[in-house]
């Protein structure tokens, strides 16, 4: 399996996201930190593998962030993401 | 608010399955009963996760091969050769069975009628799952609706199997196809085609894309799903003929077994 066929779409790292964010962050849009670009993170590029999972920017291929798990612990690196807006998430009410 | 972007956290689910059914030689649609479904999206995928007595777990993602309206929940799935989860999903499991799993997931890669069309759906080999429950939630959400409602919503399916004998729900989508003037469905064989076949034979590539997408200025909205070359391959020809970017939804999966 070379590189190239492992690559995968934003859509595959969903579930690992999931248990960390509630809403779903595959819909939201990222902001690349490096070139700028704004994109939906289900159209990130994927590379997953059982080191954990690496989002990359589609028209840079800079790392936009990094989750990985431990037996005890999840990493996550979110700093190849300058912006992340999630369209939709209901603003807990205060009351 | 959808479902699975609302404010719940997605749980797993222990699903029973409640029947098997051989799509191919080598793919099964698993029909499960999972309590407390909160409901999903046409396009959304679930992860499968099977633990072995010595406690060890593997984990993979499958779409959802069932329209929100359906009152099971289907997967279809792909047996892998050197596969460490799809062989025991098409192999072993058995009616009555119990599997862990977690869904519905991913907002990215989903349509439902109220995004409207034209839709353009293209596949490769078991791509055609998450593609199919759009074409199911399109038939029954629009089923009832008025010709005009079908004319604003048309879609057309380019799918491409390597023979006859892959080719996932043929005589469902012949028939979905037969009943409704503005669903197209064009099969290419890049292996062996049937006998007979007069249809298109070849990988699916720029010219084939052109014929049968719509023009980039009708704006289709473009769901493409199978393996990584085929789903690059189609998104960059798509993107060349002139369609916009942002509109050609990818869902590429991997030799691992990733989604679909």
């Amino acid at each position: 399996m070379n590189g190239d066929d492992a690559r995968l779409d934003g859509n595959a790292a969903a579930g690992i996201l999931s248990e960390v964010f509630v809403p779903d962050l595959t819909a939201a849009r990222a902001t690349c930190a490096n070139c700028g670009a704004i994109r939906a993170m289900g159209a990130l590029l994927v590379y997953a593998t059982g080191m954990g999972t690496v989002m990359r920017c589609p028209d840079c291929a800079a790392v936009v962030l990094r989750i990985a798990r431990t037996p005890t612990q999840l990493w996550l690196d979110l700093t190849g993401a300058r912006l992340v807006v999630m369209a939709g998430a209901a603003a807990p009410s205060v009351t | 608010m959808s479902p699975a972007s609302g404010g719940t956290r997605i749980a797993w689910r222990l699903a029973t399955v409640t029947d098997v059914v051989r799509e191919t030689p080598r793919a099964r649609t698993l029909i499960l009963d999972v309590p407390g479904w909160p409901g999903h999206r046409a396009g959304q995928h679930v992860d499968v996760r099977l633990t072995a007595e010595d406690g060890y777990q593997a984990q993979r993602s499958y779409s959802i091969a069932s329209a929100p309206e359906d009152a099971r929940i289907t997967l279809t799935v792909d047996r892998l050769e050197d596969g460490e989860v799809s062989p025991y999903l098409t192999d072993v499991l058995r009616v009555r069975d119990r599997l862990e799993l977690r869904g519905p997931i991913g907002g990215y890669f989903v349509w439902d009628v109220a995004l409207g069309g034209p839709l353009l759906l293209v596949a490769g080999g078991s791509g055609v799952v998450p593609l199919m429950a759009m074409l199911r939630h399109r038939a029954a959400a629009l089923g009832t609706a008025d010709v005009r409602a079908r004319h604003g919503t048309p879609a057309r399916l380019l799918y491409s199997s390597r023979q006859w004998d892959d080719v996932f729900y043929r005589e469902e989508l012949a028939r979905l196809a037969q009943d409704d003037e503005t669903l197209e469905v064009e099969l290419t064989f890049t292996r062996e085609p049937p006998r007979g076949w007069t249809g298109l034979r070849r990988r699916i590539d720029r010219m084939m894309l052109a014929e049968v997408a719509w023009p980039p200025g009708e704006r289709p909205q473009v769901f493409v799903c199978g393996p990584t070359p085929l789903v690059e391959a189609v998104a960059a020809a798509l993107v060349e003929l002139g369609h916009d970017p942002a509109l050609v939804k990818t869902e590429r999966f991997g030799p691992t077994g990733g989604s679909a």
